[in-house]
């Protein structure tokens, strides 16, 4: 298991070189610049050449790419454009937003989904089925900020229930850590921070989980569909097992392969998903970060936090392969 | 391997928690802070930088006007110069050197005494800027109003206005330039020009800009610890959680205490989110309200504030792409046939008006007098047979996914004003473009851009800061040269006598409006709105509105 690791974490190495040289020639393709978006409509033509003299980009795209590569090599991702902060810097205050963001959106598609699939699976044809089946369509179908925006406006603008925007009520004076404020909240036994981020993950939570559960259920219940029909759950029940023994041991751990799988994939589409939520929901986060850093052709943001997402994804995918040793014994990663 | 259980799961999960709990410190104070003196006012970026002489964008200025003061500033809910940190200010016979008469008995945020020593020091950082501080996207107001420094160490930089400083006594401090301006003393209430404690500025060596010009790095000062003299002192930036606290400052002296003992300025790009989150109480007011909901919100009963309109929406016509248009009789005939009231009336915020010229009312130097094109569409025809332009076609730009306070919905005035322009027989070839950067850059360089919208919104109350900066010049976004023109606007400058130089601006306007390189469209004014118990805010045209007199109806 320890090769396999490192063996994938060694494709890494050429995967995200050409990454780079993708990335890097598709965004200096693109029309415009930087100096754009910093002078808005005040640039003169002069003062956008002087601009873009400074941050090197009339130089030959090979010149500023050998740069940008110089850097990398020595772990630096240079400095945002826009906001004049270290890449590391900007990443390290945003990503444990989006984190939190989509591993409460994960966990909620989870422990809704799966449970939801396996009761439709069982009573197939019945109500149950076809109200998941239904649900989980809408569920794909429904635009992500429409969502949001509904379930901001019953909960958070008629009920007062929930609140709308942010990751913390910014009068409650938090201390940061790690910028995962949960956790911080704890680290600190500041107990009201930590109930206070959690209060503001819900909505914004469960509109991101909207697409992933309803894919869980379709999948899990698939799944499962499948499993039951198989000769060893047949032998299970004729050996006089308990129906909760041949549930948990033999259809659940079998059906989870697939859904495991989906849900690797899932968390890379969880962070486009996360672009829309967290701009509705003012929740500081890469998602919004990005979509911002796309408009204002901040190259080197785009770079490090494009380069971090894959590796990022990666991990998790390994860690996805590795859950299947756990689910199934007969897979041994070699 | 056994599957893990649900149980173990858990009680996994409960003994990390416990296990990181306590871990850290927390670094919280007595916070007795009550929700009433505490108000959260959502607004559309983050703050680029804490120190106003490096920023200039919208967020960051407005801050730094709780934060900072400024010589001079501009009267509350108004354009006027009313005195700031200084009591008084005069010019000597030349017009070149200004006398500034300074309060007494203020103190920066840090303890130390601001008198003539501090002005100086601060013009002194300013001028004296070297290497990156010079970058254009580091100092940009600077050389908008000044030009250049002391050293400059781009080709492309202009001698600098500014020439000198010096403290006569503690109270009493004469700025020098180098030649008469339109932009002495108005630009002086620009933010850029607030006046910073010189001890906070070498201690956190405000003005050394690190990293590269590819690569610029904001010294610690700009990031952390802006000093002033203003009603609110700088407490915390949470980039993460997108809120920058202010407290009050307690030793204020300028005027009366603020009467917030907190003010928390939280970032909410999306408009209806921030729509969203004044109803469901997250925030106690924001800016930049879309027109669609001044009504309903009022409605509601929330503080609508209507700022005076200090901007100007145009239709710019480029004479360098199509032949055609550099034919007056063309444009006057595009003039002509724009219904603008239609588009005011429908389109616009309540409080929107017609642009006769390209200034508001409210600025010196509009005239009364200009030539008006107004709606007639048998005119618009008639000028363009008789200059042979009965079939033309022309590339319109326009902006998408974007909102300007002069422009609140660009794809609504671009039907309109399109379907105007075809009802005379011109043929439009619809381009949108995402404003930045691509819109952006295709109308203000090159030649494919036929007709475009764009508009400007006032730094300070000087003429030249609407039409010289449109038009003093050639633009590639105008494409025309007119020489005559550019001359009268350098008289205009140079003439230190305001009355006579608001009389030079009466007549520019005129000869704007007669040679008519685009079409005036409107001036909005835009809103900002308040909790229903929130008072005590006045709307500014330049945006400044002090928070210092907030507070919550009891």
């Amino acid at each position: 298991m320890f090769r396999f690791i490192v063996r994938r974490l060694l494709q890494l190495i050429p995967a995200l070189f050409g990454l780079s040289i993708l990335l890097f020639i598709w965004l200096h393709r693109l029309p415009g610049g930087p100096e754009t978006a910093i002078l808005g409509e005040r640039g003169t033509p002069e003062m956008r050449a002087a601009i873009r003299e400074n941050l090197g980009l009339d130089e030959p795209i090979l010149v500023q790419y050998g740069r940008f590569m110089q850097r990398m090599f020595r772990l630096d991702l240079g400095t945002s454009i826009a906001t004049k902060r270290e890449v590391t810097t900007e990443f390290l205050q945003r990503f444990p937003g989006t984190v939190e963001l989509a591993a409460t959106a994960m966990i909620i598609a989870i422990l809704v989904g799966i449970p939801l699939g396996y009761l439709a699976a069982r009573r197939r044809g019945r109500l149950l089925d076809h109200v998941s089946v239904a649900g989980s369509l809408i569920g794909v179908c429904i635009p992500v900020f429409f969502l949001a925006y509904v379930l901001k406006a019953i909960f958070a603008e008629n009920l007062h229930l929930f609140p709308a925007s942010g990751r913390q009520d910014p009068t409650i004076e938090a201390t940061r850590i790690t910028n995962f404020f949960v956790l911080d909240g704890l680290m600190t036994r500041e107990w009201d921070a930590a109930a206070d981020a959690l209060w503001h993950l819900v909505l914004p939570g469960l509109a991101l989980a909207s697409i992933p559960l309803a894919i869980i259920v379709r999948i899990t219940r698939a799944s499962v569909l499948e499993v039951l029909g198989e000769d060893f759950v047949r032998t299970a029940e004729a050996k006089g097992l308990t129906e909760r023994v041949v549930r948990q041991r033999h259809v659940l751990r079998n059906a989870m392969l697939p859904v495991a799988t989906t849900i690797g994939l899932l968390t890379g589409g969880l962070l486009s998903g996360a672009v829309l939520t967290e701009t509705v929901f003012a929740f500081s986060g890469i998602g919004a970060f990005i979509a911002d850093s796309i408009s204002q052709r901040d190259y080197p943001v785009l770079m490090g936090f494009i380069m971090i997402i894959a590796v990022v994804f990666v991990l998790v995918n390994l860690l996805v392969d590795l859950s299947y040793s756990l689910i199934d014994p007969r897979v041994r990663v070699r | 391997m056994r599957a893990p259980r649900p149980k173990v799961a858990i009680a996994a999960v409960a003994v990390a928690a416990l296990a990181v709990a306590g871990c850290a410190e927390s670094d919280r104070g007595d916070s007795g802070a009550s929700q009433k003196d505490t108000l959260v006012f959502g607004v559309a970026g983050d703050p680029k930088v804490l120190d106003p002489s490096l920023a200039s964008d919208g967020e960051s200025l407005r801050v730094a006007r709780q934060v900072f003061e400024t010589l001079v500033r501009p009267e509350e809910g108004g354009t006027k110069i009313t005195p700031g940190l200084a009591e008084s200010w005069t010019p000597d016979a030349t017009g070149t050197v200004w006398t500034f008469k300074l309060k007494s008995g203020v103190k920066f945020h840090d303890g130390t005494d601001f008198n003539a020593e501090a002005v100086c020091a601060n013009f002194n950082r300013w001028f004296n800027a070297k290497g990156l501080m010079q970058s254009p996207d580091v100092t940009p107001y600077w050389q908008d109003v000044m030009g250049g420094f002391a050293a400059n160490e781009r080709t492309d930089l202009p001698p600098s206005l500014f020439k000198s400083c010096a403290a006569k006594d503690a109270t009493t401090v004469d700025l020098a330039f180098t030649r008469v301006s339109s932009k002495v003393p108005a630009a002086l209430m620009l933010p850029s020009f607030s006046i910073h404690s010189p001890k906070a500025l070498e201690q956190y060596q405000a003005s050394t800009i690190g990293g590269s010009a590819d690569n610029i790095q904001y010294p610690s000062y700009a990031m952390e610890h802006p000093t002033g003299t203003g009603p609110f002192k700088f407490k915390s930036w949470d980039v993460a959680n997108k809120t920058l606290t202010l407290e009050r400052n307690e030793e204020y002296t300028g005027g009366p205490k603020a009467k917030l003992k907190t003010l928390i300025f939280k970032t909410i790009s999306d408009e209806n989110a921030r729509k969203q989150a004044l109803r469901s109480g997250d925030i106690q007011g924001y800016d930049l309200v879309g027109p669609a909901d001044v009504e309903p919100l009022k409605g509601e009963g929330f503080n609508m504030l209507t700022r005076p309109a200090f901007n100007i929406l145009y239709l710019a016509i480029n004479q360098k792409g199509n032949p055609k248009l550099a034919d007056p009789k063309v444009r006057q005939a595009i003039a002509y046939a724009l219904n603008r009231q239609a588009l005011v009336d429908s389109k616009l915020p309540p409080g929107a008006k017609v642009a006769t010229q390209f200034m508001p009312d409210t600025v010196e130097g509009w005239n009364s007098n200009v030539t008006q094109y107004s709606y007639d569409v048998n005119k618009a025809k008639q000028l363009l047979a008789e200059a042979g332009a009965s079939n033309l076609t022309l590339r319109f730009h326009y902006p998408t996914e974007v909102t300007r306070p002069y422009m609140p919905n660009p794809k609504d005035l671009f039907e309109l004003l399109s379907a105007d322009l075809q009802a005379v027989g011109i043929k439009i070839t619809p381009i949108p473009l995402k404003w930045t950067p691509d819109y952006l850059n295709a109308t203000s360089t090159g030649t494919e851009h036929d007709l475009h919208f764009l508009g400007w919104t006032g730094d300070y109350g000087d003429g030249y800061n609407f039409i010289g900066t449109m038009f003093d010049r050639q633009k590639p976004e105008w494409g025309f040269n007119n020489p005559e023109l550019f001359e009268l606007f350098k008289k205009a400058d140079t003439t230190a006598d305001a009355a006579a130089r608001y009389e030079l601006y009466k007549e520019l306007n005129a000869k704007i409006m007669e040679f008519l390189p685009g079409v005036p469209i409107s001036h909005s004014p835009p809103a900002i709105v308040f909790g229903k118990d929130v008072t005590g805010v006045k709307a500014s045209p330049l945006t400044d509105e002090r928070f210092a007199t907030a507070e919550f109806k009891s």
